[in-house]
């Protein structure tokens, strides 16, 4: 009889069978690993929790406060049901990981989503051996090349520096959670009071409780004086583009920042003033820097350009396939997505309670490691 | 190069008209002379061919950019353009820029048609060396590239005439025609006070506006004209110094299209320019235009073409009298020279008015409306008597009152992403109906008529229900019904479904209705008998 593979593709989770765990379920299931916090990868109502202690907060305030979360280092190893396990730097988001599987000899790396970069806040992605290596493909076509960090950086300082002369309010949309958090890590604070959108300031909030350096920002609420945005910078979430609330900035003018800013398209579809090409998953040349540096001899591609990047590994050598997973929709509407996740979640939980409940309590041990 | 790549991207990013023109205002100030006469000649459609074969020149961007074709191919389905495509993929050596000027590139690229094929690899491949990725872009667009970037010619003449402080209809008449970069300077063009010598040169078309709510809301039924609105090929024909032009309004000259209507140099008075439209035509009446479909776009008019397909020009405008601009007369002045010169041309098929509908009363209009397709119009126009003949499209003096489009509810079954503004999305589809045999068969495609919302979620829908993929189409499952309406319908062999539809659009996203309540291809060929 073949060898089951160590982790499968089973349509609800990447599941590790001998150990009996979830990475990233997108339905409840009794033990779950979660690379990080975005809510693609982070979804509502299974039993027990796994990450990284830095992906706490947000897990707690997105998740609910009260779920069974465990939470571990990075490189701390735990064993389950005699399958090695230990979470590893993915420099996407504060928290990320990835996750290092190894059993009889065998590692498996399921990577989530990452970036080789040091964005400065998140613990800086590190590459890690394995046989087989599991990696996104958001941005998995040859046309994506990022330039540096500092670079877009300063082009935010420009704009802004350029706003606040005209005396507009620089209204910079990008993902609550890892983008606002770099970004404020790297650009040069030209006023001390800051204004964000009720998303980012609830997660920066959250951020700072628990112990992260980062600058305090200031709510935006009915009651702001309209006066006080003049020149301001205010962080808003992609989802407040188009509605009143944003309105209340005038005069003002709209950055977004998202990888997808690279292309003309993208750009003028969302008809912002200023594109800044910024995003925390990896680019061509960083993908396949780390493909490579991983040493695997199989690959799967997850989200993104699957099939391209399958074959593009194949024609060079390493073997690969693709595989369909509800990953990669942290998408433009992520606060409104948060939302409707939450429900969703909250329905298929009552769906499949009862023949969870059987299940969960058969596994009573959790994670107790 | 910089200057005008600049103003490329900063055009490019907003979708301001105001801001647009200031932005072409600008360039047009400040740009030295050669390079705004070339930026014109861009901005109004003139770019010359360089003959490079956009085959090869995908070849040698794919092997720079060290990667196999068919990944240049996925790259450019996801980009959606394909000097944009190329600008990304190249490995980028130069961030600065080049300091040539946008004439100077003009004819780095007019080498380009002597060279051999490795000759030209180089030259470009240098070019491409010494721009930075926008300018690469640009000079793609200029190498190749369409100019797609919401800049419609009455805003680039809106620019230039606050630019050069002249009248917007002056500028207008200057840059339309025949006119050619290598031939002429901005100042002979643009600024010249003198007589111009351009014979063929027609004058901007008036455009109508669609009527908003109901038709009684134009006021007096007395003060206006009413005619069918014809589906056929609004054109100019101009007559002068003893020749004769025909210009469509894609600002196409095509004289030679139209061998029926060459008599006409014989007859017209010198100095005479009509405005009216191109139809099908046989025993005094307009056929549909699908018709007229068969010999657009032929190189050849054969002598069958020519039996099966004869043309005839309704005149409904007289601009030029005498070598005189009447465009400041009424329309009703102007409907008076033109039945006066109508009445000593001699009498025959090829050239006839658009008749006056005879009407007292608004209700009149509204009775007569659904007689539109039996008359193969497409509704009317409506024209104030006391209106002078405008630039471009302008609201108030001229309305045009189509019917009500045919439809039916179709399912959504594949999709192909879209390009420049949807580029990453799926926004092109492939709609079917239910055959005979209760399978689905396409019969539509069509692109506009949702919002941009809409468009987001059935996007959604559409990458999460992918059933195949082949190249860039998406299978996609059968179940979103959309109602597809469409503005003729025909028998079509080359088509699966045996119908070829004009025009498709969507009309709205049928969210009430599942696939199988869409409609069939019986249905479809009902809409088709009543047509015919």
């Amino acid at each position: 009889m073949p060898k089951q593979p160590l982790l499968q593709f089973t349509g609800k989770s990447i599941y590790c069978a001998v150990a009996d765990v979830h990475i990233d379920p997108w339905i409840p299931v009794g033990r779950a690993i979660i690379t990080h916090a975005h809510s693609d990868h982070a979804r509502w109502g299974s039993r027990h929790y796994l990450a990284h202690k830095d992906s706490e907060p947000i897990l707690r305030l997105r998740l609910g406060q009260d779920i069974d979360l465990q939470t571990v280092q990075y490189g701390e190893k735990f064993m389950i049901n005699g399958v090695k396990f230990s979470l590893h730097p993915a420099g996407h988001i504060i928290g990320s990981a990835q996750v290092r599987v190894e059993y009889q000899g065998e590692v498996w790396v399921a990577s989530g989503d990452y970036k080789l970069e040091d964005d400065h806040f998140a613990t800086p992605f590190e590459p890690v051996k394995c046989n087989v290596f599991i990696t996104e493909s958001t941005f998995g076509l040859p046309i994506y090349k990022w330039q540096p960090q500092q670079q877009v950086m300063s082009e935010i300082d420009d704009w802004w520096a350029l706003n606040r002369a005209d005396g507009k309010a620089s209204v910079l949309m990008g993902y609550s959670l890892g983008k606002m958090q770099r970004i404020l890590k790297n650009i040069q604070l030209q006023d001390p009071v800051i204004y964000a959108h009720g998303a980012i300031y609830t997660v920066n909030e959250r951020l700072r409780e628990a112990g992260f350096d980062l600058p305090e920002l200031t709510l935006v609420t009915r009651e702001t004086d309209r006066k006080l945005f003049k020149g301001a910078l205010v962080l808003a979430p992609p989802s407040a583009d188009g509605t009143t609330w944003i309105r209340k900035f005038a005069p003002y003018s709209v950055g977004y920042c998202s990888g997808w800013m690279a292309l003309r398209g993208a750009k003028n579809r969302r008809a912002v003033d200023q594109g800044f090409v910024l995003s925390d998953h990896v680019d061509w040349p960083d993908l396949n820097r780390a493909v490579k540096e991983t040493g695997a001899e199989k690959v799967y591609v997850t989200h993104g350009y699957t099939s391209i990047y399958a074959r593009w590994l194949n024609e060079n050598g390493i073997e690969a396939a693709e595989v369909n997973t509800m990953y990669g929709n942290e998408d433009e509407n992520e606060e409104e997505e948060t939302v409707q996740d939450a429900a969703a979640g909250q329905d298929a939980y009552q769906e499949h309670k009862q023949a969870l409940d059987g299940a969960i309590n058969a596994d009573k041990e959790g994670f107790e490691l | 190069m910089k200057q005008f790549a600049d103003l490329f991207m900063n055009l490019d990013r907003t979708n301001k008209t105001n801001a647009k023109v200031d932005l072409l205002k600008n360039y047009f100030l400040n740009a030295p002379d050669n390079d705004k006469l070339w930026a014109l000649t861009l901005f109004t459609g003139r770019r010359p061919s360089f003959k490079v074969n956009r085959t090869q020149v995908k070849e040698w961007a794919a092997e720079e950019a060290g990667i196999p074709m068919w990944l240049f191919q996925e790259s450019y389905h996801s980009v959606g353009d394909l000097g944009e495509t190329i600008s990304l993929l190249l490995p980028r050596t130069s961030l600065g820029g080049s300091d040539k000027s946008l004439a100077e590139w003009f004819h780095y690229l007019g080498m380009l048609p002597g060279m051999t094929d490795e000759e030209k690899r180089d030259h470009i491949m240098q070019a491409w060396m010494q721009l930075s990725q926008h300018e690469t872009f640009v000079f793609n667009k200029l190498l190749m590239g369409s100019f797609r970037i919401g800049v419609s010619q009455t805003l680039v003449v809106r620019a230039l005439a606050e630019a050069t402080e002249t009248d917007s209809n002056v500028i207008a008449h200057r840059v339309m025609g025949q006119w050619d970069p290598l031939g002429t300077t901005f100042e002979q063009l643009i600024l010249d006070k003198g007589e111009n010598d351009n014979a063929s040169r027609p004058y901007p078309f008036f455009l109508a506006y669609p009527i908003e709510g109901d038709v009684a809301d134009l006021g007096e039924a007395g003060d206006w004209f009413a005619e069918w609105k014809w589906d056929g090929i609004r054109s100019q024909i101009i007559y002068r110094g003893n020749e004769l032009f025909i210009w469509t309004r894609g600002e196409e000259l095509s004289t030679e299209k139209f061998p029926e209507l060459h008599f006409l140099g014989n007859v017209l008075p010198e100095g005479t320019v009509l405005d009216g439209e191109i139809v099908t035509y046989t025993d005094g009446r307009p056929m549909p235009f699908n018709v007229l479909q068969t010999r657009i776009g032929r190189k050849n008019l054969s002598k069958k073409v020519l039996e099966e397909a004869p043309v005839a020009f309704l005149a409904y405008d007289m601009l030029e009298a005498n070598g005189v601009d009447i465009r400041g007369l009424t329309q009703e002045q102007r409907r008076t020279e033109l039945e006066a010169l109508h009445a000593n041309v001699p009498a025959q098929n090829y050239f006839n008015l658009s008749p006056l509908i005879d009407f007292k009363d608004w209700q009149t209009l509204r009775d007569l409306h659904p007689q539109s397709r039996e008359n193969i119009a497409e509704g009317f126009m409506i024209k104030r008597k006391a209106s002078t003949y405008q630039v471009g499209r302008k609201k108030g003096d001229w309305w045009k009152w189509k019917i009500d489009p045919l439809s039916v509810d179709a399912v959504l079954i594949y999709a192909q992403k879209g390009s420049g503004r949807r580029a990453e999305l799926f926004t092109d589809y492939t709609f079917a109906v239910w055959g005979d045999d209760g399978k689905l068969v396409p019969f539509a495609k069509a692109y506009s008529g949702l919002t941009d919302a809409e468009i987001g979620q059935v996007d959604y829908f559409i990458k999460r229900n992918v059933l195949e993929k082949f190249g860039p189409v998406r299978t996609v499952k059968p179940e979103l019904v959309f109602e597809i309406g469409f503005e003729g319908i025909n028998e079509s062999t080359r088509h699966k479904s045996g119908i070829a539809v004009r025009f498709p659009r969507i009309l709205r996203w049928r969210k009430d209705k599942k696939a199988e309540e869409a409609d069939s291809l019986r249905s479809l060929r009902e809409i088709l008998g009543n047509y015919k």
